[in-house]
């Protein structure tokens, strides 16, 4: 199904995405709001600028956007895929729960924060340039790969990283000289099996962007992952 | 029910801005257009526009807006200014009447000159008298509210959503080399258009999302220096605090982001460059009462360019683009698309990173 | 001892003409207060680990039993009190943040107990509920600006979803985590029974309780554990969790060592694992994101839910109110600064936040001046705590009220305020399998049943004394309040006159 999206309003275009059992292509976006929310087996491509909450609640549905995406994508997802072909806003994948983001270029402030995992569901966050501050605050499970591509002079990624990081894993293609961490997780060189692990999710996201995959893992990964599932344990006085 | 400024009214928005380097002048349509796809960030309860170099012709006088609520006010009002002004041009803004906007209050402006001897008695500099009698009105003239005070620019605000505002004011009609434009939503309903923003005084104008959480302690310290802050609001606040960093305590515009968007000390200690680190260290030590917490998003425009600030957490989206010699700002991308479809460079600027675009030569 | 020694604060008396040793106090305690010396046949006590639950006293057959507060205490001193001199002793000795469990316990004002609520004599009949009909039914949700008909003159009925209470109560948010399964079952058995609504809080909802999805709120808290489309759609509307009246402002945290079994299952987290809430919804920095997260919520469940807001009670809640109104919330649910809580920071808990009953009387009066009173409902909680704080409420301008804490009470709580450490005798708050099961669901949903019963009944006689028939006339009549011993700025924020006025 083709969908000319020109001032269509968010709630007509997801009734119609809705209704249909097929793929989807929606062109001319131009900011609608909560495209897919909460979709299960679907495909949908859009072109154009999708607003705030892409994905929302996604369960199963596959967007690709050719364009970049705004704030909050993928927010509480919870299975499914969603692949940008440019930029994504801040807090993209606020508290998903599974489901794969690939983006090929930068994300905001807060990307997979509080990102988290359950059983056979591991959420991934492939960012193919840079992260902005706070990348993965409160993490408490999945994985986030930052690969830094095109970065040149720029740091690959903001400040305070992985702050309150209490699961999950964080993978950063860089040996990360100049990021300060906080105390409570360990940041260090990536080995053989995070490398094979690693490789999983750059290979994906080499397929759907056109990349060389040996060339994107022939840099240094540094690893990082929380020393406690519980790191504020120690705060309290009971009273 | 208390209007703005007896009560404080927290408010969330939505802002775009565009500017053009080499100073061309485009219509206000293309500003109106901006706000359309961001139309759930306001909620009909306030919106406005400022125009850059639209009053090429009266370039040498202040272009006082007003708001009268009747014809008394304005006639008390045009004596109290012709004591002190010379007034070149007076008139009626043109508006289209739509039913999107309503209960319009008398809606007028001056093409205006202090008079060069009330300046000498008062031994005052033209700009602080200007912005001395805009107070004064505005506090102690009831009924009457200068809502912009500006040279070659004004601003244009109602009670409405944005995109009804720029039709209402007949934007389309104006031309500007930048503009910036503000969707407000506010926790009430005041229906008071002086209530809307942009805020201006002077050149300065400011659009703001968020609600900022140092609002008193700015308030009361800024407060000290002649300013008052009638409408208690957010972007009145930061016009003011800007205005005191730049006019009266000269800093450049990024070393004033610097003071109210100050790094944190653990990002300060952690520069390598000295010179850096002693800039910052000195700039939150001079200025503590005027460090702005919580979020915020802020367009200020002023003769000859714009700055576009994130507040130091990045709370609030903001992303740039451009084309040519056009720069976008909005708060969301779809704002920009609907300015220029094929806007490059699409880029998010970091909490507390200012941008700063001037206009080639100074603009006008 | 040493420096670190605090002397414990309550005495355990034991009878011992009447203790037989059956040790069924020892068996009852889950702090291990008590013991039995063998040498010398008898029990003992350790009052350092007594939270004065009363359960031993509750259960020993004799009644050989009392708990009474020590009066060991330091030297008397108005400003340096026992308690604040312990607070620091405590920190002294640990450095750490004060914790503590249910409402605020300081002696601040109850403007319920300011409040008196008027009967008719002479000029107006009140009614006999016994006898006459007497209606308490209430419908929550968003009320259109205007009637719609269609073209050939007939009503249009469609309204946006509504929730339909028996009475004007619901139980508030305690997540599963914070409380027990069992505490879960009775609170969604009675909810059911009587025809009102419970809360799932911010865990999640257990697989064995999605059939109570008709008298369920679902609770979406800035964590999202257990937050799916499958759970979004389970019960009869969602609950936005902004804040809670107990601790405005922060976030929440359940220690890794209670998510176990179930807990991690249904919260969808790890075993082990700290389930940490953060203290904003980190895609809602303002009001208009407030809005963002309200439609895609709507988006998700096709506009078939009411979303409720629920907020804490702070200083701007009038204008805060006002924006939520404004942005799609079809219910504003407010949270006084005395409500309860599993764990909040004492400092937070007792100083942050105010009295629901003034939260209440701004937002309804700034809602009503801006003539958009009917685009909410308005749910109250905080210390809701008898059937005439209802009925004040309601006078005042609530739809509803939310309890929690007097559900809890009706469960078994004897509100010793030690929620966080897990222990609960009472089978409430505690995932000791062991523990859980002295909460009985028949028993519990039983109590909760009959308490909701007499008050429902309470109510009527007090809407009778009224003359008044029907809760909608009662909603917002402030008339029918007078206050006692405030202060004109109370009473005027209030909008009731004095008593004899």
């Amino acid at each position: 199904m083709l969908l000319n999206a020109k001032n269509l309003h968010y709630r007509a275009l997801n009734e119609a995405l809705r209704k249909t059992s097929d793929d989807c292509t929606v062109t001319e976006c131009c900011g609608q709001r909560y495209i897919a929310a909460g979709m299960s087996a679907k495909n949908i491509t859009i072109s154009g600028t999708p607003g705030n909450a892409l994905g929302a609640y996604l369960n199963g549905a596959t967007i690709t956007v050719h364009g970049n995406a705004q704030e909050a994508v993928g927010d509480t997802m919870n299975a499914g895929k969603i692949v940008v072909h440019g930029n994504i806003g801040d807090a993209a994948g606020y508290a998903m729960r599974g489901g794969k983001i690939f983006v090929k270029g930068n994300a905001g402030y807060r990307a997979g924060i509080h990102m988290k995992a359950y059983e056979e569901k591991k959420p991934l966050m492939v960012i193919g340039g840079t992260a902005g501050s706070f990348l993965g605050e409160y993490q408490a499970g999945g994985a986030i790969v930052v690969l830094g591509l095109g970065a040149k002079d720029n740091e690959i990624v903001g400040y305070f990283p992985c702050t309150g990081m209490h699961g999950g894993k964080m993978f950063l293609r860089s040996d990360c000289r100049n990021v300060k961490f906080p105390n409570q997780l360990t940041a260090r060189a990536a080995d053989k099996t995070d490398l094979e692990e690693l490789n999983v999710y750059v290979s994906e996201y080499c397929d759907l962007f056109g990349y060389n995959l040996h060339e994107v893992l022939s840099s240094p990964f540094t690893v990082i992952t929380p020393d406690s599932k519980s790191p504020y344990k120690q705060m309290y006085v009971a009273n | 029910m208390k209007l703005e400024g007896q009560v404080r009214i927290p408010s969330g928005c939505a802002i775009a801005a565009v500017i053009s380097r080499e100073g061309n002048r485009m219509s206000g349509e293309m500003i109106t257009n901006a706000m359309k796809p961001m139309h759930d960030r306001s909620n009909g309860l306030g919106g406005g526009f400022a125009g850059y170099g639209i009053y090429p012709e009266y370039k040498d006088f202040y272009a006082l807006h007003l708001f009268f609520d009747q014809r008394a006010t304005r006639k008390d009002c045009e004596a109290f200014l012709k004591e002190q002004f010379e007034i070149v041009k007076s008139e009626r803004i043109p508006t289209r009447k739509i039913p999107a906007i309503t209960d319009e209050p008398i809606i007028w402006r001056y093409f205006a000159a202090p008079l060069k001897s009330v300046l000498a008695d008062l031994q005052l500099d033209e700009k602080e008298f200007v912005a001395r009698t805009v107070m004064k009105i505005n506090t102690g003239l009831k009924g009457a509210y200068v809502f912009s005070s500006g040279k070659n620019m004004g601003t244009f605000k109602a009670v409405g959503f944005p995109e009804d505002v720029g039709t209402f004011y007949r934007l389309e009609e104006y031309e500007g080399y930048s503009w910036t434009a503000h969707g407000r939503y506010p926790t009430n309903t005041p229906g008071w258009w002086g209530g809307a923003h942009p805020f201006a005084l002077l050149d300065w104008s400011v659009v703001h999302n968020g609600e900022i959480s140092s609002y008193d302690a700015n308030r009361r310290f800024i407060e000290m220096f002649g300013y008052k802050c009638t409408l208690q609001t957010d972007t009145e606040v930061i016009t003011y605090v800007m205005d005191y960093l730049i006019r009266v305590q000269e800093l450049t515009l990024a070393e004033a982001a610097s003071v109210i968007a100050a790094p944190f000390w653990s990002t300060i200690e952690g520069k390598t460059d000295p010179e850096d680190r002693h800039k910052h260290t000195y700039l939150r030590t001079m200025f503590p009462s005027l460090l702005i917490t919580g979020p915020f998003s802020i367009v200020l425009g002023f003769n000859g360019g714009l700055m576009a600030l994130n507040d130091r957490l990045k709370l609030r989206s903001m992303v740039v683009g451009e084309k040519d010699d056009m720069v976008f700002i909005a708060s969301e991308e779809a704002a920009v698309r609907a300015m220029e479809p094929q806007a490059e460079n699409i880029w998010a600027p970091a909490g507390g990173e200012p941008v700063i675009i001037k206009v080639k030569d100074g603009g006008f | 001892m040493s420096v670190e020694f605090v002397y414990p604060e309550f005495e355990i008396i034991r009878n011992t003409e009447r203790c037989t040793a059956c040790r069924i106090c020892e068996r009852q305690c889950a702090n291990k207060v008590h013991s039995f010396r063998k040498e010398r046949d008898v029990m003992e006590a350790d009052e350092t680990k007594c939270v004065n639950c009363q359960r031993c006293v509750s259960f020993c057959p004799t009644r050989a039993l009392k708990i009474v507060k020590s009066d060991c205490t330091l030297r008397e001193n108005a400003n340096w009190q026992n308690e604040t001199i312990k607070e620091i002793y405590r920190q002294a000795n640990r450095g750490g943040v004060l914790l503590s469990s249910m409402g605020n316990p300081k002696p601040l004002p109850v403007y319920w107990d300011k409040i008196l609520i008027n009967a008719s004599q002479v000029t107006n009949p009140p009614i006999d509920p016994l006898r006459e009909p007497m209606e308490t039914r209430v419908f929550l949700g968003k009320k259109p600006e205007k009637v719609q008909r269609y073209q050939n003159g007939k009503l249009k009925y469609e309204l946006p979803p509504q929730m339909e209470l028996s009475m004007p109560i619901l139980f508030s948010a305690m997540s599963y985590g914070s409380v027990s399964y069992n505490a879960h079952a009775s609170l969604a058995r009675a909810a059911k029974e009587l025809g009102i609504f419970y809360n799932t809080g911010e865990g999640g909802l257990h697989e064995d309780f999605y059939c109570y999805g008709k008298n369920t709120v679902v609770q979406v808290a800035s964590g999202r554990f257990g937050v799916h489309e499958e759970y979004l759609k389970a019960g009869s509307a969602i609950e936005i969790k902004m804040g809670q009246g107990a601790k405005p402002g922060i976030g929440g945290h359940l220690p890794g060592h209670k998510i176990v079994g179930d807990i991690s299952r249904t919260r969808m987290i790890p075993q082990g694992s700290d389930a940490i809430s953060p203290a904003p919804h980190h895609d809602i920095y303002s009001i208009e994101d407030l809005c963002q997260l309200v439609f895609s919520l709507k988006e998700v469940t096709e506009y078939k839910k009411p979303i409720i807001v629920k907020v804490a009670a702070v200083h701007n809640i009038a204008a805060i109110a006002s924006g939520i109104a404004r942005s799609g919330a079809d219910i504003i649910a407010i949270d006084g600064f005395r409500g309860g809580t599993g764990a909040a920071p004492t400092r937070i808990r007792d100083n942050v936040g105010i009295p629901v009953e003034l939260a209440l009387a701004a937002v309804d009066s700034r809602l009503r001046e801006e003539g958009i009173r009917n685009h909410v409902s308005l749910i109250v909680g905080g210390s809701v705590r008898s059937a005439a704080d209802v009925v004040k409420a309601i006078a005042l301008g609530a739809d509803a009220c939310y309890i929690a804490t007097a559900a809890l009470l009706a469960l078994g709580c004897h509100l010793c305020r030690t929620c966080q450490s897990g222990n609960c005798n009472w089978g409430i708050a505690t995932q000791r399998p062991e523990l859980v099961e002295r909460l009985d669901p028949d028993a519990g949903s039983r109590r909760l049943i009959n308490l909701m019963n007499a008050w429902r009944h309470e109510i009527k006689e007090l809407m009778g004394g009224m003359g008044i028939n029907s809760i909608e006339s009662l909603r917002g009549n402030r008339l029918m309040l007078r206050g006692i011993s405030m202060t004109d700025k109370e009473l005027e924020i209030l909008g009731i006159s004095h008593a004899g006025e």
